[in-house]
């Protein structure tokens, strides 16, 4: 069984900014649990000689024209904004490099 | 100078000193903007200048639901671009996440290629002034979106140092870019400044050329990134390089490489290392100074983008993408300046004012090439400073090649034909209707200007005996008088064979 817990469901969903209601993280944490377990045995059958597998599907060359399709208005692209500042988000000096 | 800048101005070593110690090992990494309509991945409009988070989406601003598809003509452009740095194109190539945090994109990642860029292994041949000719091995071009813009608010200086917050406008977030990546440079020497700013200027005119990008360094389509290492002279292990970014413009990509060479070898002389570091350059002051330290291993814990299929583009696809290449810019180069017969620095002027495509197609409407070079360069250029715009946003070949025509008709001198370049700049019409409204022909009946000249010799007796007794180089002060009478409407040389004509004539 993982060890995912409720504290580690609680932190991921405060990191995520998702409101998750007590019973919410139980049935979570218990998810997530059994996605990692699943993980886990794939894992135990793919061995060295088994090639990474990044697209399941036989499928290459899906593009799109380059045709303009209406944006999100400015008040739709910052509804979900912690902050703002006029019609750009704001978000705290981040102390690292231009 | 604030006193942190002063800290930040390192000792430097002479240039031509730091050669005979060091030997500089160069790369660069060149960001060109796409000018497709849309972005990278989504239908947003891709502009340049509209206000802010206007062209914003679900997918470029990484929200849930949000599926990024491949633009098909941005896969165009850089397959074209790879073709004319000699790439070869991948047969299977795709997009990989490059996880890093930081507000200017809000994905947590940006969407780019590791291990199967779309085009590798290409090269391209730059010529310096000198006639050198340098091979440039372009190791990958792969393609990428481009991050949005932060604007850093508070703090003395608009840096990133002491600002109280920052804003994010997320209209560049999802523009698709290609990054041209060289191989390392070796054998550069005293030519390393020079080359960088050659390749750059390079990658600059092949994307122009190609219609891939608007190619304007100055709103940011063509960034680069200049990777220098030295080399103790006689050693085979490669010294520790420095990244200097976004350096901007083609003379600071010259200075930031001089920079490091000169601040390096000062260090290093010194029995100081180099730290493995992005730098910042400082195109105000001319210096770079230290940003975060970068390591090869970066864990940027890249991995295949689960959300946008492979690519592979089809050898069919590919030869006929090879088909619609221009002429390499450096084969017209070339072309042209023998067809117009400029010496090397009028056609260097020329193309260092980027007005080779001004010159051509005011040439193609009927201007003779000096003629057309002298107006561009000269009068045009100068208009053109002083307004703090392009000099071909001014005028239109066709404009131009007219005016020039005028003047060579003899209807117009040098000096009206600045006036009426003036009125067809002001948008008073082309030059034929300007000379018309303006009424600024040039005099072309004698009548009154042998009467202007009459009056003058008759007004300066002194002048009109020396041209009789044989100094008909005592002319000038009657010509003088007599275009300030006529206004500077008339041709000064008709002008000069009035003057001893009516000399000897009068009484």
């Amino acid at each position: 069984m993982s060890e995912i817990t409720a504290e580690q469901v609680a932190h991921l969903a405060y990191l995520a900014r998702i409101d998750l209601s007590p019973l919410e993280i139980t049935s979570l944490t218990r998810d997530l649990g059994q996605i990692v377990d699943s993980i886990a045995k794939v894992s135990e059958v793919a061995t060295a000689d088994t090639p990474a597998t990044s697209h399941p599907m036989p499928l290459t060359n899906v593009f799109r024209e380059d045709v303009v399709v209406p944006s999100l208005t400015v008040e739709q692209a910052l509804s979900g904004a912690p902050d703002r500042a006029g019609d750009k988000f704001r978000v705290p000096a981040i102390l690292d490099e231009e | 100078m604030p006193n942190a800048e002063k800290k930040n101005r390192a000792e430097l070593m002479d240039f031509d000193r730091a050669l005979e110690l060091f030997e500089p090992v160069l790369g660069f990494e060149v960001h060109v903007e796409l000018n497709t309509k849309t972005k990278m991945f989504c239908g947003c409009a891709n502009e340049f200048g509209s206000g802010a988070n206007t062209n914003t989406c679900p997918t470029c601003l990484g929200l849930p639901g949000g599926l990024p598809q491949v633009n098909k003509k941005a896969l165009e452009s850089s397959i074209r671009l790879g073709l004319a740095l000699g790439c070869e194109i991948a047969e299977h190539s795709r997009f990989a996440r490059k996880n890093y945090f930081y507000p200017d994109t809000a994905k947590n990642f940006q969407t780019s290629q590791y291990d199967d860029p779309i085009c590798h292994d290409g090269s391209i041949t730059i010529e310096l002034e000198s006639g050198r000719l340098v091979t440039v091995e372009i190791e990958r071009a792969h393609m990428e979106d481009d991050a949005g813009k932060l604007t850093h608010m508070g703090g003395a200086t608009g840096r990133i140092q002491g600002a109280d917050y920052s804003l994010v406008d997320y209209n560049r977030g999802g523009v698709p870019l290609v990054e041209i990546v060289t191989q390392m440079i070796e054998g550069a020497e005293h030519d390393a400044p020079e080359i960088g700013k050659t390749y750059v200027a390079a990658i600059r005119e092949i994307a122009k050329a190609l219609g891939v990008s608007n190619a304007r360094m100055e709103e940011g389509n063509v960034r680069c990134d200049a990777n220098v290492s030295l080399r103790p002279r006689g050693s085979n292990v490669l010294g520790t390089r420095t990244e200097t970014k976004n350096v901007n413009s083609l003379r600071s990509v010259e200075r930031a490489v001089r920079y490091e060479i000169q601040r390096q070898a000062a260090v290093l002389s010194g029995g100081g290392t180099i730290t493995q570091e992005t730098r910042h350059w400082h195109e105000d002051t001319g210096i770079t100074s230290a940003g975060r330290p970068k390591s090869d291993a970066d864990d940027y814990r890249y991995f295949p983008e689960p959300d946008l299929l492979p690519m592979a583009p089809s050898r069919e696809w590919v030869e006929e993408l090879r088909l619609t290449l221009p002429e390499p810019p450096a084969a017209r180069r070339k072309r042209l300046q023998a067809a117009w017969g400029f010496v090397n620095l009028e056609f260097q002027d020329v193309v260092n004012s980027d007005l080779l495509d001004a010159v051509e197609a005011t040439v193609a409407a009927g201007a003779s090439a000096q003629a057309a070079r002298k107006w561009w360069t000269g009068e045009i250029a100068r208009l053109a400073n002083v307004a703090g715009v392009a000099a071909d946003s001014l005028v239109t070949p066709v404009q131009l090649a007219a005016l020039i025509q005028l003047v060579e008709a003899g209807t117009l001198t040098d000096r009206l034909a600045r006036q009426v370049l003036e009125g067809v700049i002001a948008g008073e019409g082309t030059p034929v209707e300007v000379v018309e409204s303006r009424g600024l022909a040039v005099v072309s009946d004698d009548g009154p200007l042998i009467a202007a000249i009459d009056a003058a010799l008759l007004g300066q007796p002194d002048v009109l005996a020396k041209i009789r007794g044989g100094k008909p180089q005592a002319a000038g002060a009657v010509i003088g008088a007599v275009m300030k009478a006529m206004h500077g409407q008339a041709d000064a040389a008709r002008v000069r064979v009035l003057v001893l004509e009516r000399a000897q004539a009068i009484e």
